[in-house]
Order: structure tokens, then C-alpha cells, then sequence
């Protein structure tokens, strides 16, 4: 799919503040290419959230540009698909309609939207929780509504800002392979962030390691391990080398194998 | 120095003076049971609750008969029932009835719409809302009955100048209930809704308006109570009809039963509006399940 690239051109982003701007992203290049499935870490403050904004067109960024399927997408709202750590489901409507924001927004009718989304609810694990209110669901299903409506609207590019950070550890393994099962079946391009290392290795084909003050990347990392992914993988060579070089990176981001200094 | 030596000494005497942990410090504190309190049947409730209205009306009719209560002041309650009867039978209890009904009811509605308006209104522009501020705060600040004279004035001695201060009591209160409203719509939520390609017309649909509503119904309650002050007072200053006009006349002619009568059905009338807010809410509040 050659739709679905996403490509960033140089983007930064400062702020101001009392005694100059602060740096929240040094001019960062990535090139992301469709379907796949890329993974962010990095300490608390390197900018991965500025950089989702950025892409979701909710920040503009100060210098830089986002394309996304060759599109100029800079500052351009619903090109994405974003979906937060809080699962933003509104309390007032039941799963289904939750689900169908997205589509609803798009200007598609409440009726049309409802059956298009109700095979999809069925399919992937909300079965039976369609006229239910969000409040009746536990944590991990209300993170696949609200995933769901993320992935249900006719963007290509998925942003995932740590969505299973607050789930237990067993429910979170779980989502993982169901989200790694619903990505094989929708094929988009993720882009996902998490603090956890384990989880990125395990999810992406590629890592992008963030480093902070100013937030770049310092390393790219590709993940070579077959697919579908098991959980046996978790006790792999190549899987534990791959994840004691993040986490060696994460350590110390200031002697990085190959990155450029200037 | 010399001054903190001697409390120095006295806080070592005190350690010195503590018991061991092992000892039993002080007194033993008396062995107690959790209190319980035993609720009673409803059917007990209720009949206590009679009794206590069949005992105050009692003494007070007893009292009166008796002189110890001056009958001319305080009137009695044979006397109350008696001019009840005349009230609603030869009187203009229906009319009156109608007519702070409606009042209070057109006030109600007109405010809690038109400030629910402007509240959500404030969500579409930071520095329109920041502009309004001070007035809204004005105008909250401001006894609202001191504008009584004139609204009756301009609206007039009929129905609509007490439907007017009806509205200017409950106005503020739902403008800044709803602006409290908008200032918690969640920001993320906004951003969700932006990040799916949202309009600011969608947003304002679909998410603030819904967000603010369990506020709006929160205070339904409190505006069917502030519409009536505002009809009862309005039919004080100048009005041809209306239970408020009815209690005013009738203490300016020393008719204390007649007085009584007409709060009497006032409780009654507000008490009913009260239950049937109350119905709507709770049907207000089935669509905005949590």
C-alpha cells in the first residue's frame, strides 16, 4: 500500500518561554512507510506526545512538514486516527455509537454508521456490550472501543499514545495480541508509543528510541522476528538482545552506536 | 540561649516521665459497642409525622380559644379552615392559582433556556466570554428584586413584568451553571474530537452540549423555587391577581386567615411544581446514563 506513507520533513517544535524558546523537538526527520508497525520510546519529556500532536494536525509545528499518503498534511486535522491512554468514550452514548463517532463525524447517517460498525464490535471481542454504556465495561474493553473507533474511521496512518499503560499486566498482554491481530487484519500504519520496551519489541517492525533536550531520535531499530508473533518469542535471543539495546539506549541516550552529532 | 535551656529540661523531664510500652499507659478506655440505630418501619414515620401536625394545630387552636395566643395576629385554624372554604369557594383562590401557576412556570422555562444559551454560548469564543465577565458577575452580584419597580414599570401591572423578574432571578443562575459546564468539558475530549476531523459545530453538538446537561438538570430544581420567589414578589409590588398579591392585600387589611389560606396554597402549589421538576429530571437524566 504506497497510500499510506507517512513522512516527516525536518519538524520542530519550540515553545516560549521567560529566557528564550525551549526546544521541545530538535528538526527530527522519519520516514514511515505503509502498513507498518513503528514503535517510540523514550524518557517522560522527549516529545512524543508534541510529535503525535504534530501529526495529528494539533500542533503546528514550528518549522518541518508532515505528508501523509503524499498529501501536505501539516496541521491538517482528521488525516489520523489518535488514540489516548484515556479511552475518551463518552459516557452519555452506548459502545456502538462510542464507536461510531468517528464515521458520524465524517458525515456519514447514525443508522448507516451503526450497521457498517455492529459486524466489527461482534468480530473483535465486544459482543454482547453493543447497547451497553462504557460504564458497565471493564478497563480492556473499553480501550478496544475506543480502538476500534480509532481504527473504523478511513484514515490510514493510527497513532497509539500508550494505550495500554494503564491496564493490568495480563489484560495488557492480551490487547497486545489482539491489537497485533486486528493491525494483520485492517493493515494500516501504526505509529505507537509506550514506555514499555517488552511490549515494543514485541508489537513492532521497527523502533525509533527518543532521547530528551531537546526530544530526537537517536536510534533506529529494526525488529526482525517473525510474524504472527507468540508469546513464546518473549524468551527468544534475538527478542532479549534486541530489548537489552533499547533499554542500554534508554540509559544512556548520550553515546548512541550510529547517530549523527552536529 | 539562657531562655530555651529550662523548656529543654522540661521536655527531657517529660520523656523521662513517659510509661514503658509495656506498662498501661493512663486510663483503660470503658469497652463500647458501635451505636446502631434502629430505623423504623415507614408506616411509624408517617404516623409520627401526623401526629406532630395534629398536635401543633391542636395547641394552637386551644391556645387561641384560650387567649394565650392573640387570635387577632396569629388568627386560629377554625378560622383559617372556615375562610378556606370562602376562598376557593366565593373567592379568587382558582384565578390566583392560574395565574402565579403560569407566571411562575413562563419565568422557569424562559430562564433556564435563555441561560442555558448563554452559558453554552461562552464556549464558542475565549475573548467574547472574557468580555461578558464582568457584567454577568454584576448582574449576579446585584439583589435581582431591586429591579422589581422597574420591570413593573416597563412590562406593565399584567403577567409579564412578573414573568420578567421570574426570569431575572433564574437567568443568572443557569447562564453561569452552564458556563461552569463548559469550562469542564474535558480537553482531551475536544482534542479526540478534533483529531477526528471534527467541526467546531460538531463539537458543540456533540460533545459540550451533552457534557453540560447533568449540569443544566442539576439545577432545575433550584430555578422552579427562585421562579416562584420572583412571581410572589413581583405580585407584591403591583399585580391584579396571584397568590402573592392575595397575601399581601389580605395582611394590609389585617385578614391574617386569609393570609394563611394563601401561603398555605402556595406551599401546596410549590411543593407540587417541586415533585413535578423532580419527574423531570429523572427523565432528563435516563438519557444521560453514566
Amino acid at each position: 500500500m504506497p497510500g499510506n506513507a507517512l513522512n516527516l520533513e525536518g519538524i520542530s517544535v519550540s515553545f516560549p518561554g521567560q529566557g528564550g524558546s525551549f526546544q521541545a523537538l530538535a528538526p527530527l526527520d522519519l520516514h514511515v512507510e505503509g502498513g507498518r508497525f513503528i514503535s517510540l520510546i523514550g524518557p517522560s519529556g522527549c516529545g512524543k506526545s508534541t510529535l503525535f500532536n504534530v501529526i495529528a494536525g494539533l500542533h503546528v509545528p514550528t518549522s518541518g512538514k508532515v505528508t501523509i499518503g503524499g498529501l501536505d498534511a501539516t496541521g491538517m486535522i482528521g488525516m489520523t486516527g489518535y488514540m489516548l491512554q484515556k479511552d475518551m468514550l463518552l459516557p452519555w452514548r452506548t459502545v456502538l455509537d462510542n464507536v461510531i463517532l468517528g464515521l458520524e463525524i465524517r458525515g456519514m447517517s447514525k443508522p448507516e454508521a451503526r450497521e457498517k460498525v455492529l459486524p466489527y464490535l461482534r468480530q473483535y471481542g465486544l459482543a454482547g456490550f453493543e447497547t451497553k454504556y462504557p460504564s458497565a465495561l471493564s478497563g480492556g474493553m473499553r480501550q478496544r472501543a475506543a480502538l476500534l473507533r480509532t481504527l473504523l474511521i478511513d484514515t490510514d496512518v493510527i497513532l497509539l499514545d500508550e494505550p495500554f499503560g494503564a491496564l493490568d499486566a495480563q489484560t495488557k498482554a492480551q490487547m497486545q495480541d489482539w491489537l497485533l491481530q486486528i493491525w494483520a487484519d485492517f493493515r494500516k500504519t501504526v505509529i505507537f508509543v509506550t514506555h514499555d520496551v517488552d511490549e515494543a519489541v514485541y508489537l513492532s517492525d521497527e523502533i525509533c528510541v527518543m532521547a530528551s533536550r531537546p526530544g530526537r531520535v537517536v536510534e533506529h531499530i529494526t525488529v526482525d522476528l517473525p510474524r504472527p508473533r507468540t508469546r513464546d518469542l518473549l524468551r527468544n535471543t534475538t527478542f532479549l538482545d534486541l530489548k537489552t539495546r533499547c533499554l542500554d539506549l534508554l540509559s544512556h541516550p548520550a553515546t548512541p552506536s550510529e547517530t549523527v552529532f552536529s | 540561649m539562657s531562655l530555651s535551656k529550662p523548656a529543654e529540661r522540661k521536655d527531657l523531664a517529660d520523656l523521662a516521665n513517659l510509661p514503658s510500652p509495656q506498662g498501661r499507659p493512663g486510663k483503660r478506655l470503658p469497652m463500647r459497642r458501635l451505636p446502631v440505630q434502629r430505623a423504623w418501619p415507614t408506616k411509624w414515620i408517617v404516623a409520627t409525622q401526623i401526629g406532630v401536625f395534629v398536635l401543633l394545630v391542636g395547641l394552637w387552636q386551644i391556645g387561641a380559644d384560650h387567649k394565650w395566643i392573640n387570635a387577632f395576629f396569629w388568627s386560629k385554624p377554625s378560622a383559617i379552615a372556615e375562610s378556606l372554604r370562602t376562598f376557593f369557594l366565593s373567592g379568587t383562590a382558582l384565578t390566583d392559582i392560574r395565574y402565579t401557576f403560569t407566571e411562575t412556570l413562563s419565568g422557569f422555562v424562559l430562564g433556564t433556556v435563555a441561560g442555558a444559551s448563554l452559558g453554552l454560548s461562552f464556549w464558542w469564543s475565549r475573548n467574547y466570554a472574557a468580555v461578558m465577565q464582568p457584567y454577568i458577575i454584576c448582574f449576579e452580584s446585584l439583589p435581582k428584586l431591586a429591579l422589581a419597580p422597574l420591570i413593573i414599570l416597563v412590562f406593565g401591572m399584567g403577567l409579564a413584568s412578573k414573568i420578567a423578574l421570574a426570569t431575572a432571578l433564574t437567568l443568572v443562575v443557569s447562564t453561569l451553571t452552564a458556563y461552569a459546564g463548559v469550562r469542564a468539558v474535558d480537553t482531551d475530549n475536544e482534542r479526540l474530537f478534533y483529531s477526528l476531523g471534527a467541526s467546531r459545530w460538531q463539537v458543540f453538538c456533540k460533545l459540550v452540549i451533552p457534557s453540560c446537561l447533568p449540569w443544566m438538570i442539576s439545577i432545575l430544581r433550584v430555578n422552579i423555587g427562585l421562579a416562584l420567589t420572583g412571581a410572589v414578589v413581583g405580585e407584591f409590588i403591583a399585580s391584579q391577581f396571584g397568590l402573592g398579591r392575595t397575601i399581601f392585600y389580605a395582611g394590609q387589611t389585617y385578614d391574617i386567615a386569609l393570609v394563611w389560606d394563601a401561603v398555605l396554597v402556595l406551599c401546596v402549589l410549590s411543593v407540587a411544581m417541586y415533585i413535578g421538576v423532580s419527574y423531570l429530571e429523572k427523565w432528563l437524566r435516563k438519557g444521560v446514563v453514566r
